[in-house]
């Protein structure tokens, strides 16, 4: 009970009752599709790059809690960050979710996924997003798979 | 668990004794997440009766030998056991004959095999094949690919929102160039058993053969291919409380007769020249290479076991246990069945208001609840209903009204934490 509340915490279900940033952006100039044949999670992913820097993101998709509120952290811890940046931070996520001492340093809000190391099936329902981000800011035409 | 619904009364002990057959299935005795295990997905595969395991012992532990090659006595026991098991298969089915009766991988591997022999001889461009929107991706990508390699057409029987078949859109399918019906007898998604006589009695008025998909079925009721009429019928071992990697192929020898083979290689001829090769008899011309003997062993064996406890009384135990989870988990706010089919297997596919199936199937895993969270395999089912998953709670002889009731509860804890 105690994991099922670290993994469901008040500010994940909090974004999968309502989602930042989703809608879809006119002009965006980067966007991706990802998909988890796994769950049938599927996001769009919409981002305005200007200059190295994301000026906007947002995303438009159906998926489970923690897929959404993933999608939905992701977008706004990433909006005013230049890319490097973006990249680096998808990084310290990834190694929080899957290294025995990736810890939750440095990821600020994003910390509140560090439950989801305990359910390892669950943890590609938090990278969905950001492999779709990184497909969208390296311009890959071919939706994205979590397979 | 007290909700005011009212319980069916289950057969008395004396019919039915669940503890004592839960004894027979060790994996059902441990804990998983620090509880019970409550294992609702044998729609996936069925956990195995100790029977069947012995049986792959001892044949590993004192038969294992190759089949029909050897002089030497373990190989004439092995051959004698592999056979063996043909024969208790062609029993279990009432096929007229163990040449009708071919080894598999799977049910997967059995409409495979239908596809590349049946399909490419007798199928056309131009011609159709008739499946249902119910089927499993096995009984639906096989045939896609066989109409894109012969620019024939697939043709799908509509589903209604109960999860039934219907039947005057099927009549109206079938015409001349209908050259075969691949339906399911039981729909995994949903729990439909689909009226497969008059499926195959329609069919048959125009002379056009059917394969019926029984992976559902074997393991829930007795099945008599020759009652049905039915020209082809693949099940999987593992569903059916045998081990993973065996499966069945029923096919009427006058269509395995006049059917090319499925691989070439050993086992599968009579005599080999580079100049020609001529083709073993029924049902050897199907099975290419050493077959998976200790898997036809197991099947027998776990097969052997239902029929012993009854399939009829499985069959009506498992209805009863599906009336009570339905009670069940209708009187949970929130909570939408997916497959209300008139005739329904032991599944209840549903859905959670405001919980995605994924999420339910994490949670539910908690409290040691095992269903199964996702499209399951029947992505155009999920379509048709308009949900991206369902959680399916799938039954079996073994489980209990008190596994339901655990069921119910780790669904209403679902409910408060997202509340």
């Amino acid at each position: 009970m105690s994991d099922l509340r670290d993994l469901y915490q008040q500010v994940i279900l909090d974004h999968n009752r309502k989602p930042r940033n989703f809608r879809k952006i006119e002009d965006a100039n980067r966007t991706a599709e990802g998909y988890n044949p796994l769950c049938g999670d599927q996001i769009t992913l919409y981002l305005t790059v200007d200059d190295g820097v994301v000026k906007d993101a947002a995303f438009q998709g159906s998926g489970c809690a923690i897929s959404t509120a993933a999608a939905s952290m992701m977008t706004a811890s990433v909006i005013g960050k230049p890319e490097a940046e973006v990249e680096a931070l998808f990084h310290r996520v990834h190694a929080m979710l899957t290294e025995a001492n990736g810890g939750a340093a440095e990821v600020g809000k994003l910390a509140v996924f560090a439950g989801v190391r305990e359910f390892p099936s669950r943890i590609k329902c938090v990278t969905l997003a950001w492999h779709t981000l990184q497909a969208a800011l390296s311009g890959v035409a071919e939706p994205v798979s979590t397979q | 668990m007290t909700r005011g619904v009212s319980v069916i009364p289950l057969a008395p002990d004396t019919v039915w004794d669940v503890e004592r057959i839960r004894k027979d299935f060790p994996a059902l005795h441990q804990q998983v997440r620090g509880k019970p295990l409550v294992y609702l997905d044998n729609a996936a595969t069925s956990q195995k009766p100790q029977a069947m395991i012995d049986a792959l012992v001892a044949y590993y532990s004192f038969d294992n030998s190759n089949v029909h090659r050897g002089v030497h006595l373990l190989s004439v026991r092995a051959t004698e056991a592999y056979e063996g098991a043909r024969a208790r298969i062609q029993r279990h089915l009432n096929a007229a004959s163990t040449r009708e009766i071919v080894f598999v991988r799977q049910a997967t591997e059995g409409i495979n095999l239908v596809m590349a022999s049946f399909g490419r001889r007798f199928v056309a461009a131009e011609d159709e094949i008739v499946i249902s929107a119910i089927e499993h991706h096995a009984n639906i990508v096989p045939w896609q690919m066989l109409c894109e390699e012969k620019g024939a057409r697939l043709r799908v029987i509509p589903v209604d929102d109960r999860g039934d078949l219907v039947m005057e859109e099927y009549a109206r399918l079938l015409g001349p160039r209908t050259k075969l019906v691949a339906i399911t007898q039981v729909s995994n998604a949903l729990g439909t058993v689909t009226p497969i006589k008059d499926i195959i009695g329609l069919a048959h008025q125009q002379d056009i053969p059917v394969l019926v998909d029984g992976a559902q079925a074997v393991p829930h009721q007795a099945v008599d291919v020759r009652d049905l009429d039915c020209d082809f019928y693949v099940f999987s071992g593992h569903k059916a409380y045998g081990p993973t990697g065996i499966g069945v192929l029923y096919g009427k020898e006058r269509w395995l007769e006049r059917m090319p083979p499925f691989q070439g290689g050993g086992d599968m001829i009579k005599a080999v020249t580079f100049e020609k090769t001529t083709y073993n008899e029924l049902p050897y011309k199907f099975e290419a290479g050493t077959p998976h003997i200790a898997g036809a062993i197991g099947l027998a064996a776990g097969l052997e076991y239902i029929a012993g406890l009854g399939l009829d009384r499985i069959r009506d135990y498992e209805h009863e246990l599906l009336t009570y989870g339905t009670e069940l988990l209708s009187a949970i706010p929130g909570v939408r069945l997916i497959g209300t089919a008139r005739h329904k297997a032991a599944v209840l596919s549903f859905v959670l208001d405001g919980v995605h199936a994924h999420d339910l199937g994490t949670i539910l895993d908690q409290q040691g609840v095992a269903i199964r969270a996702g499209h399951h395999c029947a992505m155009p089912v999920m379509q048709r209903f308009g949900v991206p998953a369902t959680a399916r709670a799938s039954m079996a002889f073994y489980n209990t009204r008190a596994e339901l009731e655990t069921l119910a509860a780790a669904i209403e804890e679902a409910r408060e934490i997202f509340a």
